[in-house]
């Protein structure tokens, strides 16, 4: 048996809305799989992981806690890689954006005014961005490979975050544990309703989608960075310049990591320490291509992939599964959707030993 | 104390060199696959596995080579069966591998593990200084000894060598030769997995022989780099692989010296240094467009489907 491609004349509609749910669907089947191999009930897992966190009001608010971030993140990136700029190193952008955004309530904890909350939060975002300038630097002034030295930088914000809160910004009444003090009020970013902690990192992400969907969709802007994505080749035909782009999108999706990173640590966290993210910066890797790099399908995709986290949570409690589960799942997650994606440019066909063709309904 | 620091050097160079080896092969035939680390995660959490079960180092080194090789399998499918990009399956690859590892390993966490113990050769290993240093090692370093030979003779002296670099140059023009394209790339895929799972036994079974989760610490993605700052040539990879090693061990010592002279130096600074000093090569390396362009296969990260 073969598998062959056959490419379609037009990219097909339906198979760009049914890939991700397919992906989803096929995540699951094999969730189960791997729920009945480790000794449990596969359709109660799956209910523990997928069903219960959206049954309850605090959990719900959970949900939109965790999806901020990843919603963030992932719109900023789909602008990247929809532009053939490959950042993958978001997960230092979010760190750094998580320190800068923390001088002011670090260093002048006695400071009361309503003005330190948007300072952060802009100072997160300048954070961010500069961090995503070095890769951008790099690739444009030296022709250095971006996903390389993204990712390098990842590891050395990591460890500049350690060493800033086991030394000079440890709380010295700490206890000796390695965290900053706790942010006075005015710097913690309040929640939106009574009922929960879900903060306004949520209503910043839905309107950093929006207003990213309208570019991509509306815009100038937006159209030069599918056609440089596409082809740089055409796109100097235009006059657009791929150096500014991977500028343009370096910094963007750096800027909005670094956003992600303040306001997790100002209405989640309200203080800095040595781990400040559940890997929110890979995952939102996984919700960008779940998104099909669309700003609207990244809400949807932010919320599933929160889930799982959720789930995680959840299964760990109650089913003895560690939480590692939740990181294969997302990756499973990651694969279903990429192959799912061939469909939507090929067709694809079964050829069986006997030279008969069955052809995949596609 | 000059030739203990070598010793550690090497420990810690042989799995990027041979992690660095496999992913040259697989990129030389025009495939990018950025799944490096967590092909070798898997790699160094089957290798462990494998050994604690059946007691043998050596059975666990055979697991690391072929649970790489499997994992990498998964990539092969989706790039060059589905043409799916290249540069996201790689990442899934990464959080697939780093995710499935720690699901794996969670029973081995805090084992005692079983070193791979050292092949002494009986007379060289008398040489003063050689023979400790080059003649006392364990099978893995042998071997990516051995792999740098074999690698420079396959790509540069054998016919089957030829087709592979020509795939990676040109793909389509290979195809109209008709050179099996697709086959070709799904072994160079596999023995670039096979490679990487090589690397990560030796992190689970020599360089520390227990089970921590993400043990690999970013080592795949050094041996990407890796593979530019060689510009695709084995032995620059030899030389490369232990200027990394040594950068990462120097950082140990420089600790170490520095508390003894009194001088403070954050540990955290120097544990970033192999990652600066990566980024640091890259630039070095890259920044002349033309030789770049030069030396990069020229179908790389490309995707090919057979017109018929």
């Amino acid at each position: 048996m073969r598998i062959e491609l056959q490419k379609r004349a037009n990219v097909s509609t339906l198979f760009s809305i049914i890939s991700p749910l397919l992906a989803l669907l096929l995540t699951l089947v094999f969730g189960a799989i791997m729920f009945w191999l480790l000794g449990k009930s596969p359709l109660g897992s799956l209910y523990i992981y997928f069903v219960e966190p959206l049954l309850e009001v605090w959990s719900l608010h959970e949900l939109a806690v965790k999806a901020a971030p990843l919603i963030l993140i992932a719109v900023g990136l789909a602008v990247c890689y929809r532009s053939n700029n490959w950042n993958i190193g978001a997960e230092g952008q979010f760190t750094i954006g998580a320190i800068t955004g923390s001088i002011l309530p670090v260093l002048y904890p006695e400071w009361h005014s309503w003005a330190i909350l948007p300072l952060m939060m802009v100072m997160g975002v300048i954070g961010g961005a500069l961090y995503a300038a070095i890769p951008a630097l790099l690739k444009t002034r030296f022709n250095t490979n971006e996903i390389l030295t993204s990712l390098m930088l990842v590891y050395i914000a990591g460890l500049f975050l350690d060493w800033l809160v086991r030394g000079p910004w440890r709380d010295p009444k700490g206890y000796n544990f390695p965290v900053t003090k706790s942010f006075q009020v005015e710097a913690v970013l309040p929640e939106i309703l009574d009922s929960g902690r879900a903060h306004w990192a949520f209503i910043f992400a839905i309107v950093a989608a929006m207003a990213l969907w309208f570019m991509m969709r509306f815009m100038l802007k937006g159209f030069e960075v599918s056609v440089l994505g596409q082809s740089e080749r055409a796109g100097r035909f235009a006059g657009f310049s791929a150096r500014r782009m991977a500028w343009f999108s370096m910094l963007l999706s750096g800027g909005l990591a670094g956003l992600a990173g303040i306001s997790e640590v100002s209405g989640s966290i309200g203080h800095l320490q040595p781990s400040i993210s559940p890997g929110y910066g890979f995952t939102a890797i996984i919700v960008t291509f779940l998104g099909r790099l669309n700003p609207l399908g990244i809400i949807a995709s932010g919320l599933v992939l929160a889930l799982t986290y959720l789930g995680g949570e959840a299964a760990q409690a109650a089913l003895q599964i560690s939480d590692k589960a939740a990181r294969v799942f997302q990756g499973m997650l990651l694969f279903f959707v990429l192959s799912c994606d061939t469909l939507i440019h090929y067709r694809i066909r079964l050829i069986l030993a006997g030279g008969k063709t069955a052809e995949a309904r596609a | 104390m000059f030739e203990a620091i070598l010793l550690t050097v090497i420990t810690a160079s042989t799995p990027l060199v041979v992690a660095a080896l496999g992913e040259l092969v697989t990129e030389r035939s025009g495939v990018l696959n950025l799944g490096v680390e967590g092909m070798m995660i898997m790699g160094a959490v089957c290798a462990f596995a494998a050994a604690q079960l059946s007691g043998s180092p050596y059975v666990g080194i055979l697991a690391g080579i072929f649970g790489g090789g499997l994992f990498s399998l998964l990539f092969g499918f989706l790039t060059l069966t589905l043409v799916a990009n290249q540069v996201a399956t790689g990442l899934a690859l990464t959080i697939l591998g780093l995710g499935l590892s720690g699901q794996i390993g969670e029973v081995f966490v805090g084992q005692p593990g079983i070193k791979l113990q050292p092949i002494v050769f009986p007379i060289l290993s008398d040489i003063p200084f050689f023979g400790r240093v080059l003649f006392s090692q364990d099978l893995i370093f042998y071997l990516s000894v051995a792999l740098v030979v074999g690698i420079n003779w396959f790509l540069f002296r054998s016919r089957t060598g030829l087709k592979l670099r020509a795939i990676g140059d040109s793909h389509s023009s290979a195809h109209a030769l008709g050179i099996n394209v697709i086959r070709t790339r799904y072994l160079a895929v596999m023995f670039g997995g096979a490679c990487a799972g090589l690397a990560g036994a030796q992190l689970s079974l020599v360089y520390t022989p227990q089970w921590v989760e993400n043990m690999s610490a970013g080592r795949g993605w050094i041996a990407l780099a890796l593979v530019v700052f060689a510009s695709w040539r084995p032995w620059r990879i030899l030389a490369g692989g232990y200027l990394f090693g040594a950068v990462g061990i120097g950082q140990l010592h420089a600790q170490i010296v520095a508390q003894n002279l009194g001088i403070v130096i954050p540990s955290q600074f120097l544990s970033a240094l192999p990652y600066a000093a990566t980024i640091v090569v890259l630039i070095i390396i890259s920044h002349n467009r033309r030789t770049t362009l030069i030396n990069t296969p020229a179908s790389l990260g490309k995707p090919f489907v057979p017109d018929r």
